[in-house]
């Protein structure tokens, strides 16, 4: 496997200085790791399904100026419409202070770019940086560590509540080509806290490029944290991002995981519920089309009593598309009185398109109450028959089937503009058409 | 309008409809009645074109087309309309959506301009108001958690902004209490008119109290055993079945 390029890149880092003691250790344990491990085979369980080989062998340089031509034009279809929100910039992996607009300030809610926070918020950064997401436990996000050059830190105070939601927004333009970004974020919760953050991934062209992101969510007590992901990225790009979260008592983790970009995307939405009557809800709508492969891996871990686990993913595959779900729940022995319910519903769209969906429930307590279930299905030819008799055409009646089985999960997307614009784009991705449901 | 000759169908290998005859004038109201699995459903749906039926005998006309040569949504276009006995649920598609969808397909096919979302719901309100229904349920998914009467409410919604030539109605009656039979049967004569014909299937005599037919059929076997006038719907109620299918007819 060629990992060259990005061995390159990481010794290019390590070279590197300017950057505190902590930080220096945890990027060289990030770069060791990489160099030691290199990127899974197939033979890798976790990895039995997606081949990261398209990745190894990509010949792409971690990109140091954003260059670009992204103007508020060409950001403005991927804000929601939301002038208030909070919304960071990314342009090719590099944060852009022009375009980034402050929104409404909340009390006792920070957030900065990974460079500023470096000044202002050492002691948060040191604190969590690498201890939620374990730097070695895979190649993907020990390359990050090792590399990332931007980001955004979000902290949330003791009872601090973000009456808007704040928006990270990646996007790619053409100058991203051949190109890799390792976009690292950092959201910290603090007691009884709340948030809702947006993280999209989107592109303005075809260009081939690699962004391989990593999140950490820390959670503490009665924290809420409602985190929606947007991947759109380029039909030509690379997408591996992890999204690991660690729940204190009574706090809630809400993820949405929307995926229609890239030639392979690769989400991990993975987050331990360690302490009790804690609740997570993992939902999550793929679609993809032509040669696309989009994976999502979850991982739910019950630790303690008394906890609940949601999680509806639903994927639409057509041509030869290459779905993967696994969804992985662990529940600890005291993990007692755990409430966990699993679903996974595909609906294929062509003959030659394939899902590979696999749950995986370790159950080591005995009083729990954990259910899953995967269906993978084609158009119903009753609704079908229905919809014709009253004149509809079988294309059209097919497009609106296919919409409705996905607007289906995006129902739980609670805030209305992303839900809203979700649903406009699922329906002119099936209908050509933009008229609302 | 309409003209079957011989019908015969099968379902899953199984014969239903054994040579069904059958003329509908323009301006006709023809009822057909019959014990339960006499074949009243099946005949419904091959004329709507379910592709789960075989069609192995006979000749459907209409308007002097071969009706069984289209698609189930060219029959819709040309103006033929199934009130299901089982409306379908389609969740995540709202009823608006649908019944402008379907508008507008059908003014496609005809060569008619589509009519936009605030034309429609001017044409919606009007309906509504004819089937007594609510407007919240233009929001709600088709018939998704609807109930029975409310689904069958919905059928003749879509029936009166679809304005059909030739509406079929199966077993809508059934399991409704009187008040929405009445809004039923105020749907169907709303539609009435000297172009336009209606075939309602029906297991009793009550609705027919209301939508007053010009011909009785009774079907039993996958045959019509029986026709005649709207009196004998009465003879029909006051006699059983058996009087003109007798035992083995209603059991099979
Ligand atoms: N899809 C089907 N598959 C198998 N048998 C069917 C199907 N539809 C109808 N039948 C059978 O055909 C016969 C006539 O049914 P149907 O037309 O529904 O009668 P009716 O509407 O008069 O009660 C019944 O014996 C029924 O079991
Ligand atoms: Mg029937």
């Amino acid at each position: 496997m060629t990992t060259t390029a990005f061995l390159d890149d990481v010794r290019a880092a390590t070279e590197r200085d300017g950057e505190p003691r902590w930080l220096r250790d945890l990027r060289a344990r990030g770069a060791e790791r990489f160099a030691a491990v290199g990127f899974p085979t197939t033979r890798d369980e976790d990895w039995k399904y997606t081949s990261a080989a398209p990745i190894a062998e990509l010949d792409v340089r971690a990109i140091s100026e954003p260059g670009g031509e992204v103007t508020r034009a060409s950001i403005a279809p991927y804000t929601f419409g939301q002038d208030g929100w909070t919304t960071l910039v990314f342009v090719n992996g590099r944060y852009d202070g022009e375009l980034s607009t402050a929104g409404l300030a909340s009390a006792g809610v920070r957030v900065m770019p990974l460079e500023q926070a470096r000044e202002e918020m050492d002691d948060v950064l040191r604190d969590a940086l690498g201890s939620i997401c374990d730097v070695e436990q895979n190649a993907f996000i020990a390359l990050n560590t090792a590399l990332f050059a931007d980001g955004a830190v979000i902290h949330l105070g003791k009872d601090a509540v973000a009456t808007a939601p704040i928006h990270l927004l990646f996007i790619a333009d053409a100058a991203a080509a051949k190109g890799a970004s390792h976009p690292r974020v950092l959201i910290v919760a603090e007691r009884n806290s709340k948030a809702t953050v947006l993280e999209s991934y989107v592109a303005t062209g075809e260009a081939v490029y690699f962004t391989n992101a990593v999140t950490e969510v820390s959670l503490a007590d009665g924290a809420s944290v409602t985190h929606l992901k947007i991947q759109r990225e380029s039909p030509r790009a690379y997408h591996v991002g992890t999204i690991d979260a660690r729940q204190g008592r009574d706090s809630h983790f809400v993820s949405f995981s929307f995926a229609t970009g890239a030639a392979l995307s690769r989400t991990n939405v993975w987050t331990i519920l360690g302490g009790e009557g804690c609740g997570a809800t993992l939902n999550g709508l793929y679609m993809a089309d032509g040669t696309q492969h989009v994976d999502h891996q979850t991982r739910i871990e019950h630790q303690k009593e008394n906890c609940y686990s949601r999680e509806v993913y639903r994927g639409v595959l057509d041509d030869t598309a290459h779905g993967v779900f696994n969804g992985k729940v662990y529940v600890h022995p005291e993990a007692q009185k755990t409430d966990g319910k699993q679903e996974n519903h595909t609906l294929l769209l062509s003959p030659r398109a394939v899902i590979d969906t696999k749950p995986q429930l370790e159950i080591f307590a005995d009083d729990v109450k954990c259910t899953h279930g995967a269906t993978v299905g084609r158009i119903d030819n009753t609704s079908l028959f229905y919809m014709k008799s009253r004149g509809v055409s079988a294309l059209r009646a097919r497009q609106l089937l296919t919409y409705a089985f996905a607007a289906d999960v995006l129902e739980q997307i609670e805030l209305e503009p992303v839900r809203a614009s979700l649903e406009e784009l699922t329906l002119a991705r099936f209908t050509g058409a933009n008229a609302a449901a | 309008m309409l003209k079957i000759q011989g019908l015969r169908a099968t379902v899953s290998d199984k014969e239903i409809l054994k040579g069904i005859d059958l003329t509908v004038n323009a301006g006709e109201v023809h009822a057909v009645m019959g014990p339960n699995g006499s074949g009243k459903s099946t005949l419904a749906q091959v004329l709507a074109g379910h592709p789960a039926y075989t069609v192995t005998g006979g000749s459907v006309e209409f308007d002097g087309e071969d009706l069984l040569e289209m698609d189930p949504e060219v029959r819709a276009q040309k103006g033929v309309f199934l009130a299901f006995q089982y409306p379908v649920e389609i969740p995540g598609v709202s009823n608006a959506y649908f019944l402008r969808t379907a508008y507008n397909e059908i003014r496609k096919a005809r060569g008619e301009e589509e009519v936009d979302p605030m034309d429609f719901l001017d044409i919606m309100e009007q309906k509504l108001k004819m089937v007594e229904m609510n407007d919240v349920m233009l929001n709600r998914s088709v018939n998704t958690g609807f109930s029975g009467g409310e689904k069958k409410r919905n059928e003749i919604l879509q029936m009166a902004v679809l304005e059909p030539k030739l509406a079929i109605l199966d077993e809508t009656d059934s399991g409704l209490d009187i008040d929405a039979l009445r809004v039923v049967a105020n749907g169907v004569n709303a539609l009435r008119r000297p172009d336009r014909s209606t075939i309602v299937v029906t297991h009793y005599q009550r609705l027919l109290n209301y939508i007053v037919p010009d011909f009785v059929h009774v079907l039993a076997n996958g045959r019509i055993v029986k026709s005649g006038g709207k009196e004998l719907a009465l003879e029909l109620e006051a006699k059983g079945y058996d009087w003109v299918t007798g035992p083995q007819g209603a059991a099979a």
